[in-house]
């Protein structure tokens, strides 16, 4: 029973709606309690955090940091490590490579340093999940898990056809079980399976997907209703079809329609915005306002964006015909991997320019969903690192959110025809330290339906991020001056303290175990593993794992 | 009476197969039967026997296993130019602590794909690979081709169980729905089971890849331009046509392709022409691997390092540059002081400036069976054998990952627990030589 009191910080948590004010914090055994009634009790450990900002830890909900496709970017770029900062090896400490898609140790040192505490990885094929479990449990001083690929899953998409719900329901609940996963991802939703099938991709919502009889609107649907049915804490993540295409902010829209209400995430959504046609680069342009609008009026759903950064990076995706058309425009080499009965992946090194028009604008498009989108809480930070960028990029991203000068002097710079195609010079918001507070953590948290994350009540696990107050927010943002993982000091001043924790949050939904039967019958037919080999046991899961329940939301 | 058991679904870790609809039968120490296993694998479950001898010796020597631990730790802290290498034939689970000493010390760490398929590796990182998992062609190939690579052999259930024979969703017919290609420098035993054998001249990979690629893209070429590989201009007309108009490609490739002239250039050519056919169908590639986890060993040195093999961690950060940290040149150049050997036997299979370099210096062996590395090591540890004693994670080929089962006890520690004894001495030491400083 240790008893640790962090006094004197001003307190930034936008859950209990304080700003800024100047309070004690309690944490026992790694969690945070009330200031504890008998006045003789005195903490074995006292933090002076006078003068100084505390904020709950930083969630990512949507990054890439472990797995099947991750690991094959690694072994495609060494040139992108050569460029980078290597991480050193200390006595307490795993030496690692750096870059836009970072060595396992490196990935969760480099978080903690960033007063990061928990991240999620977006898009793992439940065959790969053995591996991606293995890589998060060499991933320390992060709370972690990730999203279960689902939207060009045969299984999924057969009962999609027959309109079949209970059996879509105990499947899906069945294949989270199995891989230990988190949520229900979407990936081009049909289209990776017509790319599998021969080649193409899918554009129309309604269009069928190759020999199923069925729709991107319809496993959207479907999809979206098993989670609300499974009371899964985190809602369908759905990243649309037609990504990165001029015009696509139509598809992005009428996905959002053909949710019809249920919850849902929209994940790197600037990616979704752009107006324009397909091969005419001339007429591309932001609809950032027109899909933000909707997003406002719409209480059922949450976004993130998937800002850009200039420089280069490492594009993996699931959606398959995706890496095929940007190995097309780079011309430059390209990873794709298909998995049986479930995912594709695509992996492409991209560099985005400021003098490209296209470019800048992807960044400006970033920033107008920050700014456009009037609640925080429904708005989180991403890169979809390393997609748009490396989640390093975060504090920069502060800074041009809460400094419009900032963003303005960068527009200077770029193409000057984003002037024209965007509205980013007229928005003169400035995101206040509660706004960023919401969009790191608090919100994304409250999003996973992680209720001991994101804030500094009673009962939230003790994730702290404590900074230097600067006027120089992007410093203040890149250094922590001390970052707290479960009541330890894991990180003073940037230098790593404390090289090991975190754990792995996975669902374990219940489902009707009549219906395994046919799954299994399935899975027998057309797979290449044992079905009993398939679910990925307890051994795998980081720190023991935490079960994430099912159906307590309110 | 020794009692019965019956181990199902249980992996065959002895190619890259990794066949994991093995049933075990298990008397005592013995396994008896391996249904569904090929003669590789048979094989590889029923010889399997103990190794009667010590668990730990130094020098020969019977010693307990906390005394060759802690030699194991010694010798590898006071190197100066430490290596590890093997890796291939042990689990996941012990990769990884193998890596995590050779970051503790500084090591090179290699393991035995610098000696198969490094030049793939190679090739990867300049082209990409357009590839899949094995399911996807049971389910949808209809062309299959293997180059350089001999799996009536080397893989032997790769036909049935994968590539040629199953029915799988769109080739429901399995075998008469395919067409199978073998391209080779010999009449192998593989060959009988195509439909197409084209027998290139040796060393005439590139070059029969290369023009595989131009007449893909349309290329007119004169027939004397192939004059010296073995093959006719209509042949590899007649082969490039039936690569652009089947469903669904794929090219298997085995160290005839990355351990022969040209090396990383014929993967690179052979990744290049699967990737050029994506513009008309789709088309994959993939290297037969032949160990069972050396795929294993390619992801865990690739995640913990960034690098899939041949890494430096002697200046505290991981270097990648294959010719220069591979083993057999660290030790051929004598620039290794000091081994530790996981799984793999280079002093019976290395060239002779490298062996007589291992001769010299100290070194660790952990080997489920005794070899001419463990016979001439410091310290050689007998650990229990994976897939068949300990539980764990395997990679196969495709880089899916397997479970293992255990199908029986062994008297011998796994490689992980010897590996986490050695880990925990290591940091001891360098813990207390820090704290001294
Ligand atoms: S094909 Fe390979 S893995 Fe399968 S049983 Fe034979 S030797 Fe074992
Ligand atoms: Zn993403």
């Amino acid at each position: 029973m240790t008893l640790l009191k962090i006094s004197g910080g001003k307190v930034v948590d936008p859950v209990h709606g304080i700003k800024g004010e100047v309070l004690d914090l309690w944490i026992r055994d790694g969690v945070i309690i009330a200031k504890p009634a008998n006045p003789e009790e005195t903490p074995d450990k006292v933090i002076d955090a006078s003068g100084r900002l505390i904020m709950a830890g930083g969630v990512d909900m949507h990054c890439h940091i472990a797995g099947p496709k991750v690991n094959l970017a690694r072994k495609m770029r060494p040139e992108d490590k050569r460029n980078a900062r290597p991480v050193q090896r200390t006595l307490l400490t795993r030496s690692g490579t750096g870059g836009s898609v970072p060595s396992t140790f490196a990935t969760g040192y480099l978080y903690a340093g960033l007063g990061y505490t928990t991240a999620f990885d977006a898009a793992v094929p439940p065959l790969g999940a053995r591996h991606a479990h293995e890589e998060l449990q060499d991933t320390p001083l992060l709370d972690k898990g990730f999203y279960v690929l689902m939207g060009n899953n045969h299984y999924a998409l057969k009962q999609i056809a027959a309109n079949e719900p209970g059996r879509l329901r105990d499947f899906t609940a069945w294949l989270l079980q199995a891989s230990k996963g988190y949520a229900i991802k979407l990936v081009n939703p049909g289209g990776v399976e017509v790319w599998k099938s021969g080649g193409g991709n899918i554009h129309e919502l309604d269009e069928q997907v190759g020999h199923f009889s069925c729709t991107p609107r319809q496993i959207i649907q479907g999809l979206a209703q098993t989670a609300m049915d499974l009371e899964l804490p985190h809602p369908v993540h759905v990243h649309c079809n037609n990504l990165g295409l001029p015009g696509n902010w139509r598809t992005t829209l009428a996905t959002m329609e053909a949710l019809e209400g249920r919850r849902a995430h929209l994940t790197h959504v600037q990616f979704h915005s752009y107006g324009g046609e397909p091969d005419r680069q001339d007429l591309f342009s932001s609809k950032t306002l027109e899909l933000a609008e909707y997003v406002n009026d719409h209480p059922n759903l949450t976004v993130d964006v998937g800002q850009v950064l200039f420089g280069n990076t490492t594009s993996m995706t699931g959606d398959g015909p995706l890496g095929y058309y940007l190995h097309k425009v780079t011309g430059g080499k390209w990873t794709n991997a298909d998995t049986e009965m479930e995912a594709g992946c695509g992996i492409v090194p991209v560099t985005y320019r400021e003098k490209s028009f296209v470019n800048a604008l992807q960044w400006a498009i970033g920033l107008e969903w920050y700014l456009l989108v009037k609640d925080p809480w429904r708005v989180a930070m991403s890169t979809d690192h390393p997609n748009g960028g490396s989640f390093l990029a975060y504090p920069q991203i502060i800074q041009l959110l809460m400094d419009r000068n900032c963003r303005r002097e960068v527009l200077k710079r770029v193409n000057p025809r984003v002037l024209e195609r965007s509205q980013l010079w007229d928005l003169d918001r400035e995101y206040s330290l509660e706004e960023i507070a919401i969009i790191t953590r608090a919100g994304p948290a409250r999003c996973l339906g992680l209720k001991n994350k994101g804030h500094l009540g009673p009962g939230a696990d003790a994730d702290i991020t404590i900074y230097n107050e600067s006027a120089d927010i992007r410093a203040m943002f890149e250094m922590p001056w001390k970052v707290i993982k479960d009541g330890v000091v894991v990180v003073d001043q940037g230098e790593i303290r404390e090289a090991e924790g975190g754990r792995t949050y996975y669902v374990h939904p219940e489902f009707d175990s009549a219906g395994v039967n046919d799954i299994q019958k399935w899975f027998e037919s057309f797979y290449t593993i044992q079905f009993a080999n398939y679910p990925v046991g307890e051994e795998y899961l980081a720190g023991g794992g935490v079960r994430s329940s099912c159906g307590s939301r309110s | 009476m020794t009692e019965l058991k019956v181990v199902a679904n249980a992996t065959c870790t002895f190619c890259g197969c990794v066949c994991d609809d093995i049933e075990l039968t298990v008397e005592g120490d013995h396994i008896t039967k391996a249904k569904n296993a090929c003669v590789l694998g048979k094989a590889w479950f029923l010889n399997h026997h103990v190794e009667p001898g010590p668990s730990a010796r130094i020098r020969g020597k019977e010693v307990s296993l906390e005394e060759a631990m802690d030699e194991a730790a010694r010798i590898l802290t006071d190197a100066k130019f430490p290596i590890v290498y093997g890796l291939s034939d042990t689990t996941c689970e012990a990769q990884r602590v193998a890596v995590a000493i050779a970051d503790w010390v500084g090591a090179c760490i290699d393991t035995t794909t610098s000696v198969c398929h490094g030049p793939s590796g190679m090739a990867f990182q300049g082209v990409g690979e357009v590839t899949c998992s094995l399911g996807e062609v049971k389910n949808r190939a209809d062309l299959v081709i293997f180059w350089g690579c001999n799996p009536a052999e080397s893989h032997p259930r790769h036909w049935t169980r994968y590539s040629t024979m199953p029915k799988g969703l769109f080739v429901p017919r399995g075998r008469k729905d395919r067409t199978v290609v073998l391209v080779d420098v010999r009449k192998t035993k593989s060959a009988p089971a195509a439909d197409i054998f084209l027998q290139i001249r040796p060393r005439m990979d590139f070059e029969v890849l290369w023009v595989l690629r131009a007449l893909v893209k349309g290329l007119k070429l004169d027939p004397a331009d192939l004059a010296d590989t073995g093959v006719s201009l209509q042949q590899l007309e007649d082969l490039a046509g039936k690569m652009k108009s089947c469903k669904f490609g794929v090219l298997f490739f085995g160290m005839g392709l990355s351990m022969t002239r040209g090396k990383h250039l014929n993967v690179e050519a052979a990744l290049a022409l699967t990737r050029d056919l994506n513009d008309f169908t789709r088309f994959y590639a993939a290297p037969m691997r032949g160990h069972g986890n050396v795929t294993g060993a390619d992801n865990v040195v690739s995640w913990q390092t960034g690098y899939p093999f041949g890494v430096h961690l002697g200046k505290g950060f991981p270097r990648f540059n294959p010719g220069e940290f591979t083993t057999t040149d660290t030790l051929a150049r004598k620039e290794a002081d000091a081994a530790m050997i996981i799984a793999s036997d280079p002093m019976g299979n290395f060239s002779q400036a490298a062996r007589d370099h291992l001769g010299t210096i100290p070194y660790i062996a952990l080997d489920p069976k005794e070899t001419a590395t463990t016979a001439a090591a410091t310290v050689a540890f007998t650990t229990a054998t994976y897939g068949i004693n300990v539980p764990g994670t395997v990679y196969r080929m495709d880089d899916v990952p397997i479970p293992l089962r255990a199908a029986f006890d062994s008297p011998h520690p796994s490689d992980e627990l010897v590996l986490r004894g050695i880990e925990k001495r290591v940091r001891a030491l360098q813990r207390a030589s820090a704290a001294a400083r």
